[in-house]
């Protein structure tokens, strides 16, 4: 009777390459989100606005076109894309990594925002009493800002995980919707809606996406109550 | 320790133009707020850099604007406690101690942790979060920090100004400990003369982005033209007395100072040690004749050393009695129909003795 629940293989593979190519995306965004969030958040220099605004442009921009810009930077005879494949043996159009690439891109705006607001939220007088003490810059961020961001840098690492999960529209424009290598799961379900007799596969997949959305969730939750519980600030 | 600072620097419409050198154990910048004392202490520490300058730590040039020398408060060796603590808050207590040491090289560490701990009394906090302290064991935990990092030199910007009078009287004697039992040099900001008269070795005296006199305490703190109004009541002298014995019949203890004997109901320093005391000006009161039959136990006799006319109905007269300076605060009236003036022979009548300091096991005390 619950038969119909069951995921086929190629279902599962859609469902395991969409977590995996969502982690990479968080992961390998994090660093420089945590680089310009903390420069955006910092320093005021020339072409602020502008780095500002590169930044956010994912989120404004119709993901087609991000997914188009992307190709043309990215693929293989792409500027950029072609230096990468020529030097380091790293391809990205119509590979999962050209997936993990459109997702990173996509969740930047939203990783860096989260994470600047807890920037901006941390006492810069608690880093001046860590300088007196002998701590450099580098010590001062690695020992007193970064621990006190953690809640916001989870926040921004689950939206981000969250916005890759969901990226439909760069993705498919980029690296196309290849079962195996690309086929995400927003792609897998717009594919069953476009076939008759669909429906379930679609649906099936839709229950996955919810389930793996709200373990998401609940997880953030928990972590950053655990991380605020040890901060609880005075 | 020998420390230097020669200063410029202005923020907005506020001018800090200050130069001064102490030798102290612990020297107090004494003044109202918006004088500027603040801005000193957080340039000696590093957080602001001077427009223009001179810093000298023990001998160590830390910023000279000439020679274009800043060193970094990270690199300067200057501990700071602050008056809002700055716990890191998401370290315990012991880790919070220990971050400075850390970064202070094996060869610098002069700094026992243990010592420390026990000096300050807060060795039942070390495994707890600073968001778990009260006020003044937050801040007695943030002396700890400080000193557990060995530095040359440790300046404390009003550190008991956000604590209640209780909590004050609870830290007050750690200062004086740290004073006394440490090798490390203070700077330590106050508004309050009954701190800076407790603590204060030397006194720099700030107004309004300057220095109004600097110099041992017991000359600075007896100058009411200084005090912030609201503090003039509480100018007078400073004195050291060595207590002398106890009397146990009728529990009174005699003090010796440099010039003479005092007697005062009995307090609870050993026989031998210095307790520091001061004298009110509004406490004294002045006859130009001997007394008789008064029930004041201290009656000196000295010389006007100094008459000062304040502003407003009252003066300040200067009795030198021996080699003991006390002040008395009197009428312009009196000063004049007394015929007060520099030389005249005079009696001092002290009415109370203020100790500011705890060893004494008093607060103050009515002759």
């Amino acid at each position: 009777m619950m038969e119909w629940l069951a995921l086929s293989p190629s279902e599962w593979n859609a469902v395991r390459l969409s977590i995996w190519v969502s982690i990479w995306a968080m992961l390998a965004s994090l660093p420089l989100g945590i680089l310009v969030a903390y420069v955006l958040a910092r320093k005021e220099f020339w072409g602020k606005a502008l780095l500002n605004g590169l930044v956010h442009l994912p989120l404004i921009l119709p993901p087609v076109v991000t997914g188009y810009l992307l190709l043309i930077t990215f693929g293989r005879r792409g500027p950029v894309g072609s230096f990468l494949d020529q030097t380091f043996g790293i391809v990205f159009s119509f590979r999962w990594t050209g997936a993990a690439l459109a997702g990173g891109v996509m969740a930047f705006p939203l990783m860096v925002r989260a994470i600047r607001l807890s920037i901006e939220s941390v006492d810069r007088k608690l880093e001046a009493a860590a300088g007196t003490l002998g701590a450099n810059p580098a010590w001062v961020f690695m020992t007193i800002t970064l621990p006190l961001i953690l809640p916001g840098i989870i926040a921004g690492m689950i939206l981000a995980f969250a916005k890759a999960m969901g990226e439909f529209g760069a993705t498919i424009t980029f690296v196309s919707n290849i079962p195996g290598e690309t086929q995400t799961l927003p792609s897998a379900i717009y594919t069953f809606t476009q076939v008759p007799g669909g429906e379930a596969g679609a649906l099936r997949l839709t229950l996955v996406s919810i389930a793996i959305a709200m373990i998401a969730l609940v997880a953030s939750e928990m972590l950053a109550r655990r991380v605020s519980r040890r901060l609880d600030l005075e | 320790m020998i420390l230097e600072v020669s200063v410029h620097h202005r923020l907005g419409n506020f001018t800090l133009d200050a130069a001064f050198e102490s030798k102290g154990r612990l020297t107090a910048l004494f003044g109202p707020s918006g004088s500027g004392k603040s801005s000193l202490v957080n340039i000696i520490g590093g957080l602001v850099r001077p427009q223009k300058g001179r810093v000298v730590v023990d001998g160590r040039v830390l910023v000279d604007t000439e020679s274009r020398v800043f060193v970094p408060a990270h690199r300067r060796k200057i501990g700071y406690v602050f008056q809002d603590a700055r716990l890191f808050p998401h370290l315990t207590v012991s880790q919070n101690l220990r971050y400075g040491r850390f970064f202070t090289p094996a060869a610098d560490r002069y700094a026992d942790f243990r010592a420390v701990v026990e000096l300050l009394g807060i060795g039942h906090l070390l495994d707890r979060r600073p968001a778990l302290l009260s006020g003044g064991e937050k801040q007695r935990v943030a002396i700890g920090r400080a000193l557990i990092a060995s530095p040359k030199l440790v300046l404390m910007d009003e550190p008991l100004a956000a604590l209640d009078d209780a909590r004050k009287a609870e830290i007050l004697p750690y200062i004086e400990r740290l004073r006394d039992e440490t090798k490390i040099p203070f700077v330590y900001v106050s508004h309050s003369i009954a701190e800076v008269g407790r603590l204060a070795s030397d006194v720099v005296a700030m107004r309004q982005g300057r220095v109004a006199a600097a110099g041992a305490a017991a000359d600075v703190l007896s100058r009411m033209d200084l005090l912030p109004q609201a503090e003039r009541g509480e100018a007078g002298a400073l004195l050291d007395f060595t207590v002398a014995s106890h009397d146990d019949i009728f529990g009174i203890t005699t003090l010796r100072s440099p010039g003479g004997t005092w007697r005062l109901p009995r307090i609870a320093a050993v026989v031998g040690t210095v307790v520091r005391a001061r004298i009110r000006a509004r406490d004294v009161t002045i006859a130009t004749q001997p007394v008789a039959g008064l029930s004041a136990l201290n009656i000196l006799a000295g010389r006007v050393g100094e008459v000062i006319h304040g502003e407003g109905a009252e003066g300040l007269v200067r009795v030198d009695c021996g080699a003991d300076r006390i002040f008395a605060r009197v009428t312009r009236l009196s000063i004049r129909d007394l015929g007060l003036v520099e030389g005249k022979e005079v009696y001092a009548i002290v009415k109370a003795v203020t100790f500011d300091s705890a060893n004494t096991g008093a607060r103050g005390g009515t002759i």
